[in-house]
């Protein structure tokens, strides 16, 4: 993955650092684990908690997480993606399995409930703004408009599926789909993301 | 929903925002539109930096737990042909075709299953990889001048070599072997005359199944079998638990 931006104070997990320490998790190796959790674990846990905000539940998920990493580092494919790619991608399903389960299960007033919050974009743009390396991502995230911004992150640090974020911001399906995929595809020209 | 449609459902799908269904047959379009794989992975990518700007530090005691519950957690195999599964005893001609069967069922089912953002390409490569070792295998067993020899591994363990001179290749079915300790695995070799050539490493989670060898017979007259750390050695570092000849 090309790094336009680089995070200052944040770990550097050169990716291909920690692409060469998942390769030897794979093989069994339980120091290189150690080293690799010791990149990981932040990012995990901060995604996570993100999503489901109460902290036991989210260490519970992230250590799920961690332990899936573990099992299935031989299943990781460099082509298509980093190593933190692969980690978080897998971090942030389990994360929103766990939000669409307690949805499942809660009755139709909790649900109601849920999508009657204020959207959580605010509290999300202030956790990102207190941590300076974080300031590309916020500054890729102005560059969106209102709607691919609420449409985008309404999915990924709230977990809502596409049809919860259209009936949210009151706007059709499609649209929803069209500005979640237009507003990655800006976001990954700001933040210089390549394949 | 139409290819069109289909294809403005990159964003929602590294969002993780389909419901199962539509995420089911966007997974079945990426199959036939590699620019739309192409996309996914970029655009995951891109989600994957919102993950990383949340990065907060995890209380010490979690460390502790993780690494403690992995000792005991069994790490799954790479996405290769799963290996065929023997029950019960054969007749060796049966065991051969059960094999060669088990191991197109393998092949079938196994192998291709892969984390969210399936590129087609790779795909098809690794369901060729796989086909092609299966194939192999299936080769080895069902081939006319295949001969086996049966021996013992350690308490309550057997093992069988099949050979096929013709295909220049043998396999080894492997019944009830003991797992590896952690952090070690099975290493095959052919032996050439007293030196060991390496034929692969078996699975540690299978410790019953047929595998191929790596590699051409040639002039090897048996096999060992050794207790190897993780990922294999060059040479042998340990005694055999087991050697074997080949049939002549």
């Amino acid at each position: 993955m090309k790094e336009a931006v680089h995070l200052q104070g944040a770990p550097a997990p050169g990716p291909d650092g920690l692409q060469e320490l998942i390769g030897r998790v794979a093989r069994g190796d339980q120091d290189a684990f150690g080293r690799m959790y010791d990149l990981v674990s932040g990012p995990v846990l901060g995604l996570v908690r993100s999503i489901l905000r109460d902290p036991a539940q989210s260490e519970e998920v992230a250590q799920e997480v961690l332990v899936e990493v573990w099992r299935t580092a031989a299943r990781y494919q460099p082509a298509r993606g980093s190593g933190m790619t692969w980690v978080l991608t897998l971090a942030h399903r389990r994360a929103v399995d766990r939000v669409r389960s307690a949805q499942a299960s809660a009755d139709r007033e909790q649900r109601a409930a849920l999508l009657d919050r204020t959207p959580a974009y605010d509290e999300v743009t202030e956790q990102v703004e207190a941590r300076l390396e974080r300031e590309q991502v916020r500054r890729c995230l102005r560059t969106l408009t209102e709607l691919q911004r609420q449409s985008v992150t309404l999915a990924y640090y709230r977990g809502l599926a596409y049809r919860e974020v259209a009936e949210l911001l009151g706007i059709p399906l499609g649209t929803v789909k069209t500005r979640m995929r237009d507003g990655l595809i800006r976001l990954r020209d700001c933040l210089g993301v390549g394949a | 929903m139409s290819t069109a449609e289909l294809h403005t459902l990159t964003g929602a799908y590294a969002l993780h925002a389909l419901p199962d269904d539509e995420r089911l047959s966007f997974e079945r379009h990426l199959v036939d539109c590699l620019s739309c794989a192409q996309e996914v992975t970029e655009l995951a990518a891109t989600a994957a930096r919102l993950g990383r700007a949340m990065t907060e530090n995890p209380p010490v005691r979690m460390k502790t737990e993780v690494l403690r519950r992995i000792t005991t957690e069994r790490q799954e195999g790479p996405l290769t042909v799963r290996q065929g599964r023997v029950r019960g005893r054969y007749g060796r001609a049966a065991t051969r075709f059960a094999l060669a069967a088990c191991l197109a069922a393998a092949a079938t089912f196994g192998g291709i299953a892969a984390w969210q953002h399936q590129v087609a390409e790779d795909a098809q490569q690794q369901a060729q990889t796989a086909q092609r070792q299966t194939e192999a295998l299936a080769a080895v067993l069902a081939a006319p001048d295949a001969r086996t020899t049966t021996g013992r591994v350690g308490d309550g363990a057997s093992a069988t070599v099949v050979v096929s001179r013709s295909r220049d290749r043998a396999a080894f079915v492997a019944s009830g072997m003991p797992t590896p300790p952690p952090g070690k695995t099975y290493q095959l070799w052919f032996n050439d005359a007293g030196t060991m050539r390496s034929a692969g490493l078996l699975d540690p989670a299978a410790t019953t199944g047929a595998v191929l060898l790596d590699g051409p017979v040639g002039k090897a007259s048996g096999m060992g079998i050794t207790v190897e750390p993780s990922g294999g050695s060059p040479a042998p570092t340990s005694d055999p638990v087991a050697l074997m000849e080949f049939p002549a």
